[in-house]
């Protein structure tokens, strides 16, 4: 076990080498860069701009750029930011905690919904449970994230009033537990809703397939409690493929939170990208890119270990 | 002389099998309800947008000072927008360009997808894990952030250039695809006959493998459109991808967040839009999938 999650590890090492090498890539594709402002300049000549470019270290042939570049990333260098004037760093790790617990709390409530849906509607395959399922997960797969939550604010933040329209506290109120989670609910909904669908549709599909087998027959016949059966001998094979399907979604819960953190004016990571883009702050572009597609390789084998830990029938020579 | 005598009776059996095969499907497929309805829908959807300089007696860009936030009436089904403009008509104009990107992207992503798929698949070896490693680092990256980045650098989006940028962000799941289809056939028999009788390379994977794939293709093909239709309205709603005058079904939402308290029309009507072609799109995908597998159960 220790071996093959070594192995993995190395594995995810060149995925790793090449996303940075794309990242730096972006970086360099992209137009600005730290001598746009002196461009159009009649006073800036071209001795001027030798001399910054050398000074930058922008002269230097590109490979050589990169491992500085990455050098000085590895170390927690990851330049300022055009327009907050501050680390990109330190903006990050300010606003990536909101994303997370965003990010963490759909997770959740995902499972806590998909996983009795998905058994339930298997269980009953036919019913009128299952087509009425099957007919709204079908629903809100097909709908759009942003309109969701543009929804969801018409209905319950400003027709009932229920909910606040958006924010992660009310305004200058001390920070309340209950508070945050009133200012969660509409936020999670809008992906939730989406991702739940998808994880139903799985699993019900996968226990479809796991009641089917014999040795559900031989559980039945020694006489189990029908209870027991589901959840022992169906649910906890049919759950397993269910690991890698929740780490593939991973990807969509940052695009979700984008989105959501945009239409709610939640002080995210993904609220932290778009104002970014709108402002061509590319050291802040690229360090939320790495961070994201680093955090997703390394769900992706967190997955692939625990589905080798939850699965014996996998080996690891 | 004998190898003649024995290719033309084959050929002749196995054209009337696959038009057998093929209008099984039809029937296959018209037996999915949902997805006739999808094709009706969508049919529906496009025949408007395509017609609408016919259907609305307004210009989708003219604005107008006094019907600012008029609310649903005869006049204008679905109320007007901050400036006035018929939002009925606008939503006609933007299908037009929300369904040509749709499935212009997605023709951009088969195609990429399918040559990277055959390559890696017929192919296999150092090519393969090459190709496939590229495939999981193009998946690590959330791909409208990506999008949002190269909406920066092209400082917003024209259609062509959306379309581009969507397919090369969206192959991979063709490319998956495909390659799979591509390792399971490749050492069956029937390719091997086709090697034996002197088929190249080239021949093997036009005429004897790539139709034995197509089903997978199709239905993510379908899938994909609807896929596409979203991302592209995502983009332009935060403003980053068609830019106004230009309507989308995308950039049309733009303001919502900021109307929807005088106006809440804005915001629902043109998500109901693409909320409805992508519905349909998603249901036809599903229809085509329980027709193209003649392994899969049919249900009423």
């Amino acid at each position: 076990m220790g071996r093959y999650i070594l192995r993995r590890l190395l594995q995810a090492l060149p995925l790793l080498f090449a996303i940075s090498v794309a990242s730096f890539a972006i970086l360099k594709a992209t137009p600005g860069g730290p001598l746009a402002a002196y461009e159009g300049n009649p006073d800036f000549t071209e001795q001027d701009r030798l001399r910054l470019e050398h000074a930058f270290g922008l002269d230097r042939p590109l490979p050589v750029q990169y491992v500085s570049w990455l050098g000085s990333f590895l170390t927690g260098d990851w330049g300022y930011s055009f327009a907050h004037h501050l680390p990109v760093l330190q903006l990050i790790g300010e606003r990536l905690p909101n994303t997370l617990t965003l990010m963490a709390t759909v997770f959740v409530v995902v499972l806590l919904l998909a996983i009795p849906i998905g058994v339930t509607t298997a269980l009953r395959q036919y019913s009128v449970f299952d087509h009425v399922v099957t007919g709204t997960t079908f629903t809100f797969l097909s709908t759009p994230t942003f309109w969701l939550g543009l929804l969801l604010i018409i209905v319950f933040g400003l027709q009932l009033r229920w909910l606040p329209l958006g924010g992660i506290q009310t305004p200058g109120a001390e920070f309340d537990v209950g508070d945050r989670l009133r200012h969660l609910i509409l936020p999670v909904a809008t992906i939730a809703l989406v991702q739940v669908g998808s994880h139903v549709r799985f699993l019900r599909a996968s226990m479809l397939e796991t009641i089917a087998q014999d040795y559900m027959r031989t559980a039945r016949a020694k006489g189990l409690q029908e209870r027991v059966v589901v959840m022992r001998h169906a649910l906890k094979n049919a759950a397993i493929p269910l690991v890698t399907v929740v780490a593939l979604d991973i990807p969509e819960l940052f695009v979700g939170a984008l989105v959501t953190e945009s239409i709610f004016g939640w002080p995210g990571m993904g609220r932290l990208f778009l104002d970014a883009a709108f402002r061509s702050d590319y050291p802040v572009l690229q360090g939320i890119l790495a961070v994201s597609s680093t955090l997703i390789v390394l769900s992706n084998l967190l997955a692939d270990v625990a589905y080798g830990y939850l699965d014996p029938r996998i080996r690891y020579s | 002389m004998a190898t003649k005598s024995v290719v033309v009776p084959v050929g002749i059996e196995l054209r009337t099998a696959q038009r057998s095969q093929l209008s099984m499907a039809f029937e296959r497929f018209r037996a999915h309800r949902p997805a006739v309805a999808g094709v009706f829908v969508l049919g529906t959807l496009a025949l408007l947008s395509a017609a609408a300089p016919l259907i609305s007696p307004y210009d989708p860009d003219k604005t107008a000072l006094l019907l600012i936030y008029d609310p649903p009436s005869l006049a204008h089904p679905f109320g007007t927008d901050d400036l006035g403009r018929d939002l009925a008509t606008r939503i006609l104009y933007g299908g037009r360009v929300s369904l040509a990107i749709g499935l212009l992207a997605v023709t951009v992503a088969v195609s990429i997808g399918t040559l990277i798929g055959v390559i890696a698949g017929y192919y296999g070896r150092w090519i393969d894990s090459l190709l496939m490693r590229f495939v999981d680092m193009m998946y690590s990256f959330p791909r409208l952030f990506l999008l949002i980045l190269f909406g920066v650098i092209f400082k917003g989006m024209t259609i062509g250039v959306i379309v581009l940028v969507l397919g090369v962000l969206s192959w991979m799941t063709t490319a998956r695809l495909v390659r799979a289809s591509f390792l399971s056939l490749k050492h069956r028999e029937f390719v091997e006959a086709a090697r034996c009788v002197g088929a190249g390379d080239r021949r093997i994977i036009v005429r004897h493998i790539l139709p034995n794939s197509l089903a997978p293709i199709i239905v993510a093909a379908t899938l994909g459109v609807a896929a596409a239709i979203i991302a592209e309205s995502t983009l332009s709603f935060l403003g980053l991808g068609i830019q106004p005058p230009t309507s989308s079904w995308g950039n049309m939402l733009n303001h919502a967040t900021t109307d929807m308290d005088k106006a809440p029309w804005i915001a629902i009507f043109p998500g109901l839009f693409i909320f409805l072609a992508v519905v349909s799109i998603n249901f036809i995908g599903d229809g085509l999938r329980d027709a193209l597998d003649p392994r899969h159960v049919v249900r009423g």
